[in-house]
């Protein structure tokens, strides 16, 4: 056996306490102050561009709660308080690129232009809400997690063997780092050098069980050395902070600079999904109301953009009227469409119907009787 | 005593019955210990027991399922809930690879005695991948024993023998019925059988086979047979898919004569596909009617807008019996 002590001298050596919190990437402070050197960057439209859709997303959220709430939608999952980190981040990508996203990254999806009404009609059980527009590279929201990065890990590949400088975005919470397909797909990632970005939201919880639960490391940046690629945690209620993180990851991806991993760091305000108490598993209130003091990406945003004279109260009220009107002409949309037929379970399950299902379809057509 | 619970109640409490007895045994999964489960099977419980028995686990069914083994090859009786029944399917590899074949592969040396539990089936209005029923992969592996009740009494006393029976049994808990009713249900240990099928009606036409959240499908349907046509269906709860109950399915055909098998599986290589060659094998010359099978189609699930059209309805069931009673 070695001495402790020899062994803590080999160079080889890691320890767990090597391992702590990175800091976070951070551009703007809770009170709206910036860096202005990194600030610069970012043009006033770009930053007007993301407040408005932070905020058109966030009152989108809402709606759809109180869609559920009445009856109207099935189960949702909310993703107020992580509105930067997912419009920062999809405003970067190019039309052409792959989107992965999850149950709740309809903010990241919207903002890349996934329509509203298809969202409204996904949360519905419409089988449309399945449905991407032709022009856009999206996948339909992934359910089991963390499957979908090795998914991104080949959309990636195959823009390498075609040399296309394609770019795979994956969206993922901090419960999908515990899963092995996110070591598969970081691995692969590494060893061939893929264009694929992999956007850790870091809310702190999945479902009830806290980061602590998911990971003895305080970070998740820091597994990307361990695959050979690049990691960077960024302050993920700072839409600023993830876009320029995003952007760099997104433009050395393109440029054969292969794979990054960001984790940025959020909060969900709300529940898991309208069928989640959060107050069994924290302390909602106390939380809730911290966070949006503290932590709340569209008051910093606009905090930031009314101290450079880009907002005010009267480009808010605006903004929230013409919104209003979207949502509520989206969802009018959304009901005034039939709803789906049950004989619509039988198409698309093969490239082309085989007889058992003919004979099985025909049953349903006919009443579904034998 | 009795109390009346729910099905969900009956499982805390057989799980509850069992940490108290048997220091051996440990409840392990996804949002299991604080938040009490999902669907609160495990409410209270970490509470009771402390984390080192009730315990949330990091979000990885192969590690779930993995390390559960590692524990039960160690003399503990872990008890994994996978959240929904499709969410198993990264922790397959261990299922199929490893539990299933630990008493074969060591010959006897080591088992894996661990129970998995998992809601599943349509029917709740679930997003995607959250209804599925995936019985017959299991049932279809050596190995594994595969339950399924129905009822909250059942669930109570199949769990309890679950945990105290040396295989690894999946244990599938119809989510549709969790909540659907209450059942007086004796307080503290008793075990009801992981191998015997039950048989709910009496019956003379036809034999009426479901299990799950098709058993009060299957009894409607039986219900309505009776009220329109006057005739008797025999509706049987299989309640243990692997084993299948041999001897009560058979010696039911023999009386009857018929067969219908409702299940919301899909059809194709289904357990009713399994039933069905057991009476072809061993019955045929009993049969007076070809048998039926009435279940989901060979879709995937379809978005919850639709999903009842996908299942079995009792009128599908009832034409099922229609069409095998009215044969000849
Ligand atoms: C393979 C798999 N296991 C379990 C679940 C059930 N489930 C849905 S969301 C969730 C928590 C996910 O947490 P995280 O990855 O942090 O993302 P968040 O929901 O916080 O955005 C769980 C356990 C699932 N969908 N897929």
């Amino acid at each position: 056996m070695l001495a402790e002590n020899e062994l803590l001298q080999h160079p080889g050596f890691t320890s767990a306490a090597e391992l702590t919190a990175l800091p976070a990437l951070r551009v703007v402070q809770p009170d709206g102050q910036a860096n202005e050197e990194l600030l610069s960057r970012v043009s006033d439209e770009e930053l007007i561009a993301m407040y408005q859709q932070m905020l058109r997303v966030r009152l989108f959220d809402r709606k759809c709660i109180a869609l559920q709430r009445q009856g109207k939608m099935g189960t949702y999952a909310p993703f107020e308080g992580q509105e930067a980190a997912q419009v920062a981040s999809a405003v970067c990508l190019a039309n052409k690129d792959w989107m992965f996203p999850t149950y709740r990254d309809h903010a990241a999806a919207m903002t890349r232009g996934l329509p509203m009404q298809t969202v409204y009609r996904y949360w519905m059980g419409q089988m449309d809400g399945f449905s991407v527009p032709d022009e856009l590279n999206i996948l339909p929201p992934c359910v089991p997690i963390a499957t979908h990065l090795l998914h991104g890990v080949g959309a990636a590949w195959a823009a390498r063997l075609r040399d296309e400088d394609t770019v795979s975005f994956c969206y993922f919470g901090d419960g999908a780092t515990s899963e092995g397909d996110f070591h598969e797909a970081l691995n692969f990632a590494g060893v061939f050098h893929l264009p694929v970005v992999f956007f850790c939201q870091n809310n702190g919880f999945a479902i009830s069980v806290p980061f602590a639960r998911q990971s003895a490391s305080p970070t998740i940046a820091k597994r990307a050395s361990a695959y050979g690629m690049d990691g960077i945690r960024v302050d993920g209620n700072d839409a600023v902070a993830v876009y320029l993180a995003c952007q760099t990851a997104i433009h050395k991806a393109r440029n054969g600079g292969g794979p990054t991993l960001i984790e940025a760091v959020t909060q969900r305000f709300g529940a898991h999904t309208t069928a989640d108490d959060p107050t069994r598993y924290r302390d909602q209130a106390a939380m809730n109301e911290e966070w949006r003091r503290e932590r709340d990406a569209v008051q910093r945003l606009r905090l930031l953009l009314t101290s450079k004279g880009l907002w005010d109260d009267n480009r808010e009220e605006q903004w929230i009227a013409k919104v209003g009107n979207e949502l509520v002409n989206a969802w009018e949309e959304a009901v005034a469409k039939p709803f789906s037929e049950p004989i619509e379970m039988f198409d698309h399950v093969y490239s082309k119907m085989p007889a058992h299902l003919e004979e099985q379809k025909k049953l349903l057509a006919g009443g579904g009787l034998a | 005593m009795t109390r009346m619970l729910n099905m969900v109640q009956a499982i805390r409490d057989a799980l509850d019955v069992k940490l108290a007895e048997d220091n051996r045994v440990l409840v392990l999964g996804e949002d299991v210990g604080v938040n009490g489960g999902v669907f609160r099977a495990t409410d209270g419980l970490q509470d009771k027991y402390g984390p080192e028995r009730v315990i949330d686990t990091p979000l990885a069914e192969s590690g779930i399922i993995g390390s559960s083994i590692g524990l039960a090859l160690n003399g503990f009786r872990p008890v994994a809930e996978i959240q929904f029944l499709a969410f198993i399917f990264p922790g397959l590899e261990q299922v199929f690879a490893h539990a299933a074949r630990m008493r074969y592969r060591t010959r006897g040396r080591f088992t894996a005695p661990l129970v998995i539990r998992a809601p599943y089936g349509a029917g709740i209005r679930g997003p995607e991948l959250h209804s599925e029923s995936l019985e017959s992969l299991f049932a279809h592996t050596p190995g594994l024993r595969v339950v399924a009740p129905s009822n909250p009494y059942d669930a109570k006393g199949m769990l309890i023998s679950a945990m105290e029976v040396d295989d690894p049994v999946i244990f599938l808990e119809p989510t549709r019925l969790y909540r659907a009713g209450t059942r007086d249900v004796p307080e503290g240990s008793y075990r009801v059988s992981l191998e015997k099928a039950e048989r709910l009606t009496e019956g003379r036409d036809v034999s009426l086979f479901a299990w799950g959240a098709m058993v009060p499908v299957a009894l409607r349907a039986a219900e309505q047979l009776e009220k329109e046509q006057g005739l008797s269906a025999e509706v049987i709860d299989l309640r243990s898919l692997m084993p299948l109950d041999k001897e009560t399915i058979l010696s039911s055909v023999e009386k009857t004569g018929r067969a219908v098998i409702v299940h919301e599986a899909h059809q194709t290589a289904g357990l009713g596909a399994e039933i069905a060659a057991l009476l072809a094998d061993e019955a045929v010359w009993c049969l007076r009617a070809p048998i039926k099978r009435v279940a989901g189609f060979d879709v995937p699930v379809p978005p919850f807008s639709v999903e009842d059209a996908y299942l079995p309805t009792t009128e599908r069931v009832l034409a099922g019996l229609k069409e095998v009673v009215m044969a000849e």
